[in-house]
């Protein structure tokens, strides 16, 4: 077994060393009733070239020879190889959480990178070190607000994505806390008639999506407006992060903070994770802030180096107490993110938001010509919902061809309204040709 | 051919003083070939980038259509690198860190196995790495039989009826399973009000615990280490939800008295909780759903070896016992006939606790381990925890005359020592543990668990050779010897690393948690 590297004869020195007469020895702790007493009934050993051939065959069962049109919470993108080749640097991905300083430099100063680039992205003061994935990051952002205002009421659009918004009502089963779900209009925008009658004097958090996950950049100023009158936080959510480069900060149009995730930057799919969530805030609010953060200080020469802190609110200090329990996050995620805008960079940033919102609107041509319009008249991103008769029925023709149509909203969504919707994503992966098939596709 | 250029290489003299070379550490540590590295910020600025993507036509302005104050141009801040620089400075980066590959990595109760290089590549086959989540069920089979394969393996290798995949890490598994434990009581008509948490627990338990609603009371452990019936049962009443055991526990002792306990929580209705952090000692030897526990969560980032990545991904399943599988959080995995389905709407599942996460689940941690559990096999999962207790015992056998050891309890896979002895020269397990970076080893868990003053928490796992134990051993005899001669060497440790002894209390009082244009830390 090439992971195990004793020697029988190192073995024996080792027991001796031990004392014991053999390796079962070393198991007397354990009663014999409470012992196996059988080998695992798991499928038998297999050498590498059997594994690579065993997975090689499932990976293959699954479908990927075209980019999907589907987003819905996850992007097609291209990751520069360069990325993955330094993910794959042993001294990154096979560390553990930093909490040794002088042998996670490395670590920590990506960290500290990844926390100044959401900053930059989401216009807000403070990040913390990644998320397990969106979802969390924005149940942690409601519980933490119920912590900030004392209040327990979360409004949130019914724009955000259905299955965040799951997340939340699980987070907060337990809480007693309330949370009340605000209609979309036509526009595909939160009603914001709807949400000026649900903000209250109890309510703790105004939750919207930017963009929304109808694809359709919401009215996050309004809403944040709305908020800041009640005293309530304002908190934003991105599953696509790539409208970063294109879109105002969220922190600049009156977000208190700001939450999603990264997975368009350096993730990949991967069938829906790993991928990095992040968070932000600001400065006045870190000392509730959940998870782990990295900060910078000195060493005892005065050099500038990297170490966790302000971890009093953490769980492995602070225990019951914690503001969360959360611990592994999505390091390596982080830094594949971190890597990924810093090739970018400023301009790459801005080119790549912008082909997107193209691709978006070639789409949005070929379905028009194609005879389908889109269900939502409000502004869009990369993503949005098309009016194609039976959305499933399509997704199921289309499936047959290798193609993976979108999400229809009737997943979520079960009202017959919402039958006909196909919500669709373009990206840079998505080749003119490749939108052109696409839609006569769709017609049949 | 003579040397034309009459260039030598200069050899540094043996000096031992400043600037001089150190000497090696028993782990092989030198001093490295390290770069000062900038922020990726603070390089020089331009018009430059390090991707090659498709030009935009400009056929669309996003003015049009996006209302003004929603637009922002270019994104102020951001670097302006080409490729080169940006992969230089993660590859200079890269080297400030220790990992499993650079060198032995004792943390213990985090199990820093080897991560597989044939599971890295698995994790990136095309099928596996561009499926998006929401592909219809016939066009991501694959994914699905892997996840439903390695759920059934889990579910068997911990001795439970049923496990999901969902949670991300640990420490959502634990609030997982708490979350399923609730909602078991609740459907009884009774939440309920407390958890018990032995002392020597991680921190997450409480911290779980207090999440779901529950107080927590604290249970103490034996002089042995151990947690006793008598002292469960003091505390064990009907409004105890569950308790929370960690087994072995964090002192890498055996629970013997688990069964007892566990009918003492189980009289009461109460629930028995496992934190699956130290299941690589079990691995095939005994299982937890064959002991009394009727809830654990895996670390599939320890026990099967998917890498730590500095703090994630992890992947935290939580295996449960048959009357709770109705509270299985969304989506599960299904087969139906030859073909898998993900079981995502609560109208098939009414009792669910909900949705965890986004998607599924860590798909990409899943196939590492599925790979992993594919070539062990029974013989080798079993090998594993052998190997792991057995290197364990022997680092104890070969340091306890050197180092306090604080329980004379058999050890499994972890063995904790304290710095007792070293204390009278004034040299602490944060010296120790310093020392040891110069040697060229990671340093143990430390100051942890809180039973135990100033612990050094050692856990080598199986995938370490004797040769490196050996290495490591000699290293820490060096530093109990250097202890007694000349503690103050050992405050000055470490000498080696590019950065030492942060200033921590610094950090957290002025924080600085982003880079800043013209940032300067004074």
């Amino acid at each position: 077994m090439r992971y195990h590297p004793h020697t029988p004869d190192d073995v024996r020195r080792m027991l001796d060393a031990v004392g014991a007469p053999d390796v079962e020895t070393l198991f007397r702790s354990i009663p014999a009733p409470l012992r196996l007493g059988r080998p695992l009934d798991v499928p038998p050993a297999v050498d590498e070239i059997g594994l690579l051939g065993e997975l090689g065959r499932l990976a293959a069962a699954n479908r990927v020879e075209h980019p999907p049109f589907l987003g819905a919470g996850a992007y097609p993108h291209h990751v520069p190889p360069a990325v993955d080749q330094l993910l794959l640097r042993g001294e990154f991905f096979t560390a553990y959480t930093p909490y040794q300083p002088e042998v996670s430099q490395g670590t920590l100063q990506a960290l500290f990178e990844w926390q100044t680039f959401v900053t930059l992205l989401t216009g807000l003061e403070v990040a913390n070190a990644s998320m397990y994935d969106g979802a969390t990051a924005m149940a942690e952002a409601a519980l933490m607000a119920t912590r900030l205002t004392d209040r327990r009421k979360i409004v949130v659009s019914a724009a955000v994505h259905p299955d965040y918004r799951a997340v939340l009502a699980t987070y907060l089963a337990s809480t007693g806390d309330e949370i009340v779900t605000v209609p979309w209009g036509a526009d595909g925008r939160t009603d914001l008639q709807a949400l000026e009658r649900a903000v209250d004097g109890a309510t703790a958090a105004v939750i919207v999506g930017y963009p929304n996950f109808l694809g359709v950049v919401d009215a996050l100023p309004e809403a944040a407006a709305l908020a800041r009158k009640a005293g309530a936080l304002a908190i934003s959510v991105t599953g696509e992060a790539v409208a970063f480069g294109l879109l105002e900060a969220p922190g600049k149009l009156g977000a208190d903070v700001a939450v999603g995730t990264m997975q368009s930057f350096g993730a990949g799919l991967n069938f829906g994770g790993p991928a990095a969530g992040f968070l932000s805030l600001r400065q006045e609010h870190v000392r509730q802030m959940p998870g782990r953060v990295c900060g910078a200080t000195v060493d005892k020469q005065g050099r500038r180096g990297f170490v966790l802190t302000l971890s009093t609110r953490e769980q492995h200090i602070r225990r019951e107490k914690a503001t969360s329990n959360i611990c592994t996050n999505a390091g390596l995620m982080a830094l594949a993110a971190t890597i990924h805008l810093s090739l970018l960079g400023r301009r790459g940033l801005a080119q790549l938001a912008r082909v997107n919102f193209e691709r978006a609107r070639m789409l949005r041509d070929a379905m028009g010509r194609a005879g389908f319009a889109p269900t939502f008249s409000g502004p869009v991103f990369n993503e949005l919902a098309f009016e194609v008769g039976d959305a499933a029925a399509v997704v199921a023709r289309l499936a047959k061809k290798g193609i993976a149509a979108g999400a229809p909203l009737s997943r979520w969504f079960p009202e017959p309204r919402f039958r006909g919707s196909l919500l669709c994503a373009a990206t840079e992966l998505h080749a003119p040709e490749l939108i052109e098939l696409f839609a006569r596709s769709v017609r049949g | 051919m003579a040397n034309p250029t009459g260039w030598k290489p200069s050899v540094e003299k043996e000096s031992g003083g400043a600037g001089g070379p150190a000497r090696p550490g028993t782990g092989g540590a030198v001093r490295g070939l390290a770069y000062e590295e900038k922020l990726i910020f603070e390089h020089a600025g331009g018009d430059r980038s390090g991707v090659s993507l498709p030009a935009p036509t400009g056929a669309w302005d996003p003015a049009r259509e996006i209302p003004a104050g929603l637009l922002r141009g270019e994104v102020e801040g951001l670097p302006s690198l080409a490729e080169l620089d940006v992969v230089r400075h993660f590859t200079r980066l890269s080297v400030w860190n220790h990992g499993i590959d650079t060198g032995f990595y004792p943390l213990g109760s985090c199990t820093m196995k080897y991560n597989p290089k044939s599971s890295e590549a698995l994790a990136r086959l095309p099928g596996f790495a561009a499926a998006h989540p929401l592909l219809p069920a016939e066009m991501c089979q694959g994914s699905l039989e892997l996840m439903y394969r390695l759920e059934r393996a889990l579910s068997e290798i911990s001795g439970f009826a049923g496990t999901t995949i969902a949670p991300a890490a640990g420490a959502h598994g634990e609030l997982c399973g708490l979350m399923m434990i609730r909602a078991y009581h609740v459907a009884r008509g009774n939440a309920r009000k407390k958890v018990l948490i032995p002392d020597t627990a991680h921190g997450t338990n409480p911290a779980s615990a207090a999440f779901n609603g529950y107080r927590t009371v604290e249970v103490k452990s034996g002089p042995d280490g151990r947690l006793h019936p008598d002292a469960v049962r003091a505390v064990m009443d009907e409004d105890v939800a569950a308790i929370m055991i960690t087994n072995p526990n964090t002192l890498g002792v055996f629970e013997s008295d688990i069964a007892a306990i566990a009918e003492v929580v189980h009289a009461k209705g109460g629930l028995v909780y496992g934190d699956g952090a130290n299941l690589n000692a079990l691995l095939g030897v005994a299982r937890p759903g064959d002991m009394g526990f009727d809830v654990m969560q895996f670390n599939l980032h320890k026990t099967f070896a998917t890498p730590h990545g500095g703090g994630g991904p992890g992947s935290g399943p939580v295996a449960v016992k048959e009357a709770l599988l109705p509270f299985l959080p969304l989506p599960v995995v299904v087969r139906e006939g030859a073909a898998y389905r993900l079981v995502a709407d609560p109208a098939e599942r009414p009792r669910t606790v909900g949705r965890l996460r986004e998607f599924h689940g860590n798909f990409g941690m899943m196939v590492r381990a599925w790979a992993l559990i594919r070539e062990l096999g029974p013989e080798g999962l079993r090998r594993s925890a052998e190997l792991a207790v057995l290197n364990a015992n022997y680092v104890r056998a070969r340091l306890q005359d050197v180092y306090h050891l604080p329980y004379a309890t058999d050890s499994l896979h972890e063995v904790v020592f304290t710095d007792k002895l070293q204390k009278a020269a004034g040299v602490s397990t944060m010296d120790v543990a310093k020392a040891l970076i110069d040697e060229g080893f990671h340093p143990p868990t430390v100051y942890f668990p809180l039973v135990v003053a100033g612990a050094l928490m050692i856990e080598p796992t199986e995938t370490e050779s004797k040769e490196t134990l050996d290495a490591f051993v000699e290293g820490m005899r060096a530093i109990a010897a250097r202890a007694a001669a000349d503690p103050d060497a050992l405050h000055a440790a470490p000498v080696k690393p590019v950065r030492a002894r942060l200033d921590e209390t610094r950090a957290a009082r002025k924080p600085v948690l982003r880079w800043t244009p013209g940032m300067a830390l004074e």
